[in-house]
């Protein structure tokens, strides 16, 4: 009862997301996360209720459109819009007239010409949000474009580790894998340096990208030195789709040299959460014991995954606070 | 700008309304506090106490946010949202009574999305609402069962609950210009 008092009391710093879209973590200041993260909290009680739905969201309309493979983030962004009682809508490419060869502007205009508030984008193409967000006027959720940004992920990473380390400030993050094809790093690496922590990327020297260290995180390619002390450690699939050249000799070798075991492990501090983003591959990235270990918090992630869409798609259907009402 | 209720006379008025429940109730069994957020979380607080005093029964207490039935959510095209948070209510509602708590009655339509939320948590017995002030103007059919001050305002005055919890100090202004 006590802590509900001092929790009333405080007021954060921002009360609203003055944008139009999320399209990256790039456009959000440290106040507005921390505004998503806190919503996401209120959010997190509704799916504990027997009744696990609120009106707020009645009679918004929100496309999911989704132009590669997802199960994770489709799943997530449909049970968060059901949730907040929003209409929703479903396109997968291969039911789309894109395999007929429209292209995304013209689909989008066409969606758009049904007049709804909302378009969750997934795309191979980075950028392919942005373009969206210069000709539609409902607001775009980016869900993942190419190899740019997955903001809602990077969201529900910074929620799974601030619900079990408090805070984020001060960590030591080591993020582990293929950081060059990874949306999710870009995203990650922006929000946990935003927020204060200690980023430490590593992978083969051919998979970290030249441009990573401009976000003030260290790189490093000794598996064994990034988990050192880590606070987190978060692995990153290997991208074979998206990998034209070859990177590193085999699938098991990577694995030798960097796949995370127990005993690599150890090198971290001793109450360690292990996080994926998922999809996983088994003996790869991961060893099957540490993916189901008492360490690992990768369900963990999924179940915040909506919650913290909840808050994003709440906190955006007020629209930016400059625009004409129409 | 008038103090309407100072702090003992706040204090006097939610010990009346804790002896009014009991009366009414037949004692505390089958009861449940539950303050709308900001400040009837600690009004509710306060009842449970006194309610303790008196029965020397404890009375389970939560606290609800609202914001997610509120019925000007989506009414403007654009706008910042209202700032969402935690309900916390650890006890089922089914077949109890709950004592919902507000600070301010005015047009009822904050009691209306309480009730829309509290029903969503299962199925209470009954539902009685308890408020530090009546300001009148209802918009909706609903009445208060326990009422701390009724209070005539005029549309273009609003009322002003400040909680030692929250504000610092205990009192309730009556002021000049903007809705509350």
């Amino acid at each position: 009862m006590t802590t509900a008092s001092s929790e009333i009391d405080q007021k954060p710093a921002v009360t609203a997301l003055r944008h139009k879209d999320l399209l990256g973590i790039t456009d959000l200041t440290p106040e507005e996360i921390a505004l998503v993260l806190d919503t996401a909290e209120a959010m997190k009680e509704v799916g504990t209720r027997p009744i696990k739905k609120v009106p707020a969201l009645r009679g918004k309309t929100v496309v999911n459109l989704f132009f590669e493979p997802s199960t994770r983030t489709r799943t997530s962004f449909e049970i968060a819009e059901k949730r907040l009682s929003a209409d929703t809508l479903n396109i997968a490419i291969g039911t789309s007239s894109v395999v007929k060869g429209e292209t995304l502007a013209d689909t989008a205009l066409n969606l758009e010409a049904m007049s709804p508030d909302m378009i969750v984008l997934r795309h191979s193409s980075s950028g392919a949000c942005h373009l969206l967000s210069r000709i539609c006027r409902s607001a775009i959720i980016n869900a993942g474009d190419g190899m740019h940004e997955h903001p809602t992920q990077a969201l529900l990473d910074a929620f799974t580790i601030r619900e079990r380390k408090k805070q984020l400030a001060g960590l030591k993050v080591a993020i582990i894998g293929d950081l060059l094809h990874s949306r999710v790093l870009r995203s990650n690496i922006q929000l946990l340096t935003k927020m204060g922590a200690k980023v430490c990327v590593c992978g083969p020297p051919t998979l970290i990208p030249t441009d990573v260290l401009r976000f003030g995180v260290s790189a490093t390619s000794v598996v064994e030195d990034a988990v050192a002390e880590a606070d987190v450690v978060m692995l990153l699939r290997i991208q074979l789709e998206r990998m034209e050249g070859a990177y590193f000799p085999s699938l098991r070798e990577y694995f030798r040299v960097f796949g995370m075991t127990e005993e690599r492990l150890r090198l971290a501090k001793s109450d360690v959460m292990i996080m994926h983003p998922g999809p996983m591959n088994r003996g790869v990235e991961i060893a099957s014991e540490v993916a189901d270990g008492p360490y690992s918090v990768i369900l963990d992630q999924v179940a915040n995954g909506v919650a913290v869409r909840m808050a994003v798609l709440y906190l955006l259907a007020g629209g930016a606070e400059h625009e004409d009402a129409a | 700008m008038p103090v309407v209720m100072d702090a003992d006379r706040i204090s006097r008025s939610l010990a009346r309304i804790a002896h009014e429940i009991v009366e009414r109730n037949k004692g505390v069994n089958e009861l449940a506090l539950v303050g709308v957020r900001t400040r009837g979380v600690p009004i509710a607080k306060r009842l449970a106490r006194s309610l303790r005093e008196i029965t020397g029964h404890d009375v389970p207490t939560g606290a609800l946010d609202i914001t997610l039935y509120r019925d000007d959510l989506m009414r403007h095209a654009v706008g910042p949202q209202p700032l969402v948070r935690r309900t916390e209510i650890q006890f089922s509602i089914d077949d109890r009574k709950i004592l919902l708590v507000d600070d301010v009655l005015y047009t009822g339509r904050t009691t209306r999305a309480a009730l829309d939320a509290l029903i969503d948590y299962g199925r209470p017995k009954g539902i009685q609402l308890i408020v530090l002030v009546d300001r009148g103007h209802r918009e909706l059919p609903i009445k208060a069962d326990y009422v701390g001050k009724n209070l005539p305002t005029s549309p273009d005055e609003s009322v002003q609950v400040r909680l030692l919890e929250i504000d610092g100090q205990d009192e309730v202004v009556l002021e000049q210009g903007g809705a509350s």
